[in-house]
């Protein structure tokens, strides 16, 4: 994830300027309303654009073919695909996005866009310039899955995964990929578990502040008035805990969940990646073997194609580890970011409720 | 709950059964004349008669023989008629009238040689008026009472001879007689010169037994009161209460004892007035002797209100004694009136004296004195007041130290219940005893026994938990265990602390016993309460009131709004049970999760490779273990703070709902009585078309018979009905204020978590922000 904004950029808008302002629901699709800066400063681009046009974007990103070393790119990892009304299946894919009425996804999705306009290589991507700026949707017709479909992979994965790497530094970061990958998928599952209970907390907030109402009586004895009043200073009570715990579920959604939730696709991005490595890796071990065996007559063309090999697992490995690198800082960024932002927005909701708190408790005591 | 509306079946019916109660009577006549050997002395009666006279003395003697007179048949005399009468129970009415007017010109004597002027009787008079006017139909009771009474009858004896010979004439066989009589001897003593020679034997006699009840008696005096307004209960209980300390004493010495003081505080207070109350006052002197002892001056100030007071007491012990009074025509019936009244008064809950339209002091025990003289009750808003007064009642009760005792499912939890108090009435301002559970249902059977179908609102006790018990027998200490016992724990607290700020239920020896005694019996039968059973119980007892309600032509709609209040808001309480219930089991799984969280946090923070964000991470970590201990707390002060109050007033609910269910019951009986008054009556009205005349006599006492069970069970409903309707504005008031509390301290530990949250956070910051 690349900050800096290369000077040859073919981007016409401001890559930080970047977001997804509005989920539409119509129907059963959603529309992710996009606006952009102008480079120029002046105006910005609106556009309406559906997962469909996500899709079609990352598809071409993977496909750059011309690109030296495009299989060591680490992808910005898109999020799954959101339905209106999605399946537990799906749920459990989305898992934090798919909270809050689709905010969270589309802060995904615009990180996305952020990470992918601010990629040093990819920003130059001609598909991103059109999705950001063309009015007409780009790609309604579905692309064709190149050799980095996912389905592919998962079935030779199993084979290739465990294949020993010839440089020490693949070998570890593939270690401590997997390691993290696992911890990263549980802590953003424990964390979602939270956050569902806070907002069952305050559902369960809520609906007891409505039974309390429901004790609120207009009688005339002063007896009855008063349990009245204290009812529904409980209620009030309640319903502004209700509220609290709303908002420290938002809180951990927006900062910390997104953070997690953005590690986690990276993780596995990164693992993706590592293993398009590995699978070249192999292609140049068997070229290595065949050009070794090989006849005489063939030798020159199985030199050439270990030649080749080489040169693109070389491309491949320059690239990898650049990207291994930057995301590492990359992460401990948006770690950082994510743990402050939480922080301090935890701290804000809590004092906040403690003045309410405050409040009320003067306001019961009063009652007497 | 109390679903045991009926009466207490007492040996004795209510006075409605004469036999029994003369049976009854005679027997404990008998026993007072063994204990006290007093022949049957009709000086006594002379005494008594001549004390209610001087009401109707006020204008002349002559009054007081017409009084007697009505003792006989009209209502004027009842009171002291009946008490005079009672001793002698099954002595005609006539006995008792001629008694009167012999008692009323011997005590006019003895007054005026004595000290009281004529003057002063007018003057006192007045008030007597009243009195006797209340106290009129139940003034052929009194006198009967008085011959009863004759345990003293000694002293009577050396007063008038001649009163003695009327009685006997009367065919008194009352030996009861004599205590009344000694009381009034007592009461003339204390209060001066009355008849002070004669009075004066009398009174050791009294005095002795007096005083040596009068400590315990008070509690026992209260209990008497209570079980009076039960009648046959008033005989049994006060028995046993006695049996302990004075052998003899048994209801006869209360009834003395009680008259006594009141008497005598009386005439310390009233010079003047008490001539006239002395005659009045015997009867109430026995039931208020603590009281005056407490607080004469109410007494003084209120003769009214003591005599009609008194009259009921010694009416009611009477009735116990002997149920001759129903030989007058619905006298009986008065005096069971008088009796609930008197009872009422006495144990201070039933507000209202159906003579006096006062609400009696429903004052706790202790203000018994105070409320019985203070107050001409006129509502519900002196009731509340003394309540108010009651709620300062010094006493503290906890629960404490959970222990089990035992192995396996005979395995039991016994708890510390410790008490802290100011009351005089306890030994020692602080004491603790052991005590299990099922001593707890022990003394709630007992209390909903003997107070639930007087229209008390007993505090129920947690219900059973099986499941939870069983786990705890079982031994595991998981956090469930822990859980429930802590629950009960502070259910049996708050339901003893309710117990003890009950000003009648505090007054009841068995609270003081289960607070006190070092071993209690142990309670059998609680089995009824067990389990789930106990909510269903409640459940039925309410479908089962709602039933009758239907049939309940209501007159009161008070009542009726009450009963659809509590039932709207026993639904909304159990909506906001449940609710409650659902957010707890939330937060605990917020801890749990929390505590997860925490735990992959740490994972992850040992997988991580760089350093300031590995060590970001575990300190992540350790914030969220802390948060997870602030979730837990906050789930038990979700459960303990608001969720088992709720189900307190649940409970509480239940209880009022079969309060209500006691109203309806001395409704039924009321009706069931009048409709049987009617067939009697009809079957009079064949009688004389037929002109049967041998038969129309009988059919005419069954009548008379009747009447004064109607009258007496419209008392006993509207006593019923004070008393449940007082309870009630208790109960709302009180919480009212209860929740008010919780919500504070509810409020105030969310504060406190809340600012560990903020320092847990504050804290975590730096190292966030270190990261970089």
């Amino acid at each position: 994830m690349m900050e800096e904004v290369k000077e040859g950029s073919v981007l016409s808008v401001q890559t930080n300027g970047i977001k997804v302002s509005e989920v539409v629901k119509d129907g059963d699709s959603l529309t992710f309303i996009i606006i952009s800066q102008k480079l120029s400063g002046t105006g910005e681009y609106h556009v309406a654009r559906t997962y469909d046009d996500f899709d079609w974007l990352q598809q071409h990103l993977f496909s750059q073919e011309e690109v030296p070393g495009i299989q060591g790119i680490i992808f910005p990892p898109l999020p799954a695909r959101a339905q209106v009304n999605p399946s537990a299946k799906v749920m459990k894919q989305l898992g934090l996005l798919a909270l809050g009425d689709w905010k969270p996804y589309g802060a995904a999705l615009e990180q996305f866009l952020q990470q992918v306009a601010s990629h040093s290589v990819l920003c130059k991507n001609k598909a991103l310039e059109d999705f950001l700026t063309s009015t007409e949707p780009p790609g309604r017709q579905k692309s064709k899955k190149n050799i980095l479909n996912r389905l592919s992979q998962a079935v030779e994965g199993l084979r290739k995964e465990g294949h020993k790497d010839v440089e020490d530094f693949f070998q570890n970061e593939r270690d401590l990929n997997q390691a993290l990958t696992n911890c990263t998928k549980v802590v953003a599952e424990k964390f979602l578990d939270v956050v569902q209970t806070e907002q069952k907390i305050s559902v369960a907030c809520g609906h007891f502040s409505a039974a309390l109402q429901m004790c609120v009586e207009s009688a005339e004895d002063p007896d009855k008035q008063d349990f009245s009043r204290v009812c529904k200073s409980l209620s009030e009570v309640f319903s502004s805990m209700g509220k609290h715990m709303l908002s420290v579920a938002e809180n951990d959604t927006d900062s910390l969940g997104l953070g997690l939730d953005l590690d986690s696709r990276y993780q596995d991005a990164e693992k993706e990646m590592l293993f398009r490595r590995t699978c070249k890796l192999v292609e140049l071990e068997a070229a290595q073997r065949n050009a070794e065996r090989a006849k005489p007559v063939k030798k020159a063309a199985m030199e050439e194609v270990k030649k080749t090999t080489e040169t693109e697992f070389n491309q491949i490995s320059v690239m990898a580890k650049q990207e291994i690198m930057e995301l590492k800082r990359a992460r401990v960024q948006w770690f950082q970011r994510a743990l402050v932002l939480w922080c301090e927005k935890q701290l804000v909701t809590a004092k906040k409720n403690t003045e309410q708190l405050n409040l009320h408790l003067e306001k019961v005591r009063a009652l007497a | 709950m109390a679903t045991s509306s009926e009466r207490s079946p007492p040996p004795f019916p209510d006075s409605e059964e004469q036999d029994i109660l003369q049976d009854t009577e005679d027997e404990i006549g008998q026993q007072q004349q063994r204990d006290s050997d007093y022949g049957e002395d009709e000086d006594d009666e002379l005494f008594m008669s001549t004390i209610s006279d001087p009401p109707d003395t006020d204008t002349t003697p002559a009054v007081t023989s017409q009084n007697t007179d009505p003792s006989l048949e009209s209502p004027i005399d009842d009171p002291m008629m009946e008490l005079v009468s009672e001793p002698s129970d099954s002595k005609p009415a006539a006995d008792v009238l001629s008694e009167p007017s012999d008692e009323f010109e011997d005590l006019s004597n003895t007054e005026s040689d004595t000290n009281d002027d004529p003057m002063a009787k007018t003057d006192t008079t007045d008030d007597f008026f009243d009195l006797l006017g209340s106290e009129s139909e139940s003034k052929k009771a009194v006198a009967q009472m008085e011959v009863t009474h004759t345990a003293e009858i000694q002293l009577e004896k050396e007063v008038t001879p001649a009163l003695v010979d009327v009685m006997l004439d009367f065919s008194l066989p009352e030996t009861k007689l004599e205590d009344t009589v000694v009381v009034l001897g007592s009461d003339s003593n204390a209060k001066s010169d009355l008849s002070v020679p004669e009075t004066r034997p009398v009174e050791p006699l009294l005095d002795s037994p007096l005083k040596v009840e009068a400590k315990m008696q008070n509690a026992a005096v209260v209990d008497l009161f209570g079980d009076d307004e039960e009648g046959s209960d008033l005989f049994a209980e006060p028995k046993l209460s006695k049996a302990s300390k004075l052998p003899q004493k048994s209801l006869f010495e209360e009834v003395d004892n009680n008259l006594f003081p009141e008497p005598l505080g009386a005439n310390d207070k009233k010079p003047v007035t008490v001539s006239v109350p002395v005659g009045l006052e015997p009867k109430a002197i026995v039931t208020k002797a603590e009281v005056e002892v407490r607080s004469k001056a109410s007494v003084l100030t209120e003769p009214d209100d003591f005599f009609s007071e008194e009259t009921m007491v010694t009416e009611s012990a009477q009735k116990m004694q002997s149920g001759t009074t129903s030989k007058t025509n619905g006298l009986q019936e008065e005096e069971g009136d008088i009796f609930a009244e008197a009872t009422v008064e006495l144990s201070l809950d039933s507000p209202r004296n159906e003579r006096k339209r006062e609400p009696s002091k429903p004052s706790p025990p202790t203000a018994l004195s105070a409320a019985a003289g203070l107050s001409p009750p006129e509502a519900l808003e002196e009731l509340e007041e003394e309540e108010e007064d009651d709620d300062k009642f010094e006493i503290q009760v906890s629960v404490k130290a959970p222990e089990k005792v035992g192995d396996g499912m005979t395995a039991y939890m016994a708890y510390k219940v410790f008490t802290q108090t100011s009351l005089a009435m306890f030994r020692n301002p602080t004491f603790s005893v052991r005590r299990r559970y099922s001593d707890f249902l022990g003394l709630y059977e007992k209390l909903s026994e003997k107070h639930g179908p007087n229209g008390y609102i007993v505090p129920p006790p947690p219900e059973k938990n099986l499941l939870g018990m069983t786990k705890v027998k079982v031994g595991k200490e998981d956090s469930s265990s822990v859980d429930f016992l802590e629950r009960r724990r502070g259910a049996l607290e708050r339901y003893l602390q309710r117990v003890v700020c009950h000003p009648t239920l505090l007054q009841d020896p068995d609270v003081r016993e289960f607070l006190e005694r070092e071993e209690l019996p142990r309670a059998v039968n609680t089995q009824a309460l067990s389990g789930a059973g106990f909510l269903k119980m409640i459940n039925r007892a309410t479908d089962a009131v709602s039933k009758m309600t239907i049939k309940m032509n209501e007159s009161d709609v008070w009542f009726e709004d009450k009963l659809q209040e509590v039932e709207s808001s026993d639904q909304q309480f159990r909506k906001l049970h449940a609710l409650v219930e659902s957010l707890v089991l939330h937060r605990k799984e917020l801890s749990t999760n929390t505590a997860s969280f925490a735990k992959s946090t740490a994972m992850l923070g040992s997988a991580e490779d760089n350093t300031a964000l590995s060590r970001a991470l575990s300190q992540l970590s350790e914030v969220e273990d802390k948060m997870e201990q602030l979730h837990q707390d906050q789930a038990s002060n979700d459960a303990f703070g608001l969720a088992e109050h709720i189900a307190d007033f649940i409970r509480l609910l239940g209880a009022i709902r079969g309060s209500f269910d006691h109203r309806m019951k001395a409704w039924q009986r009321w009706q069931d009585a009048q409709s049987m008054l009617q067939k009697k009556r009809e079957a009079e009205a064949k009688l004389l078309w037929a002109n049967k005349p041998d038969k129309l006599q009988l059919a005419k006492e069954e009548i008379a018979e009747w009447e004064a069970k109607v009258t007496q069970y419209e008392r006993e409903f509207e006593r019923v009905s004070a008393t449940v309707r007082k309870e009630v504005l208790h109960f709302e008031k009180e919480r009212t204020q209860n929740f008010k509390r919780q919500i504070m301290k509810y409020l105030e530990s969310l504060l406190r978590s809340q600012h560990q949250l903020i320092k847990y956070w504050e804290a975590f910051l730096p190292e966030a922000k270190a990261i970089a």
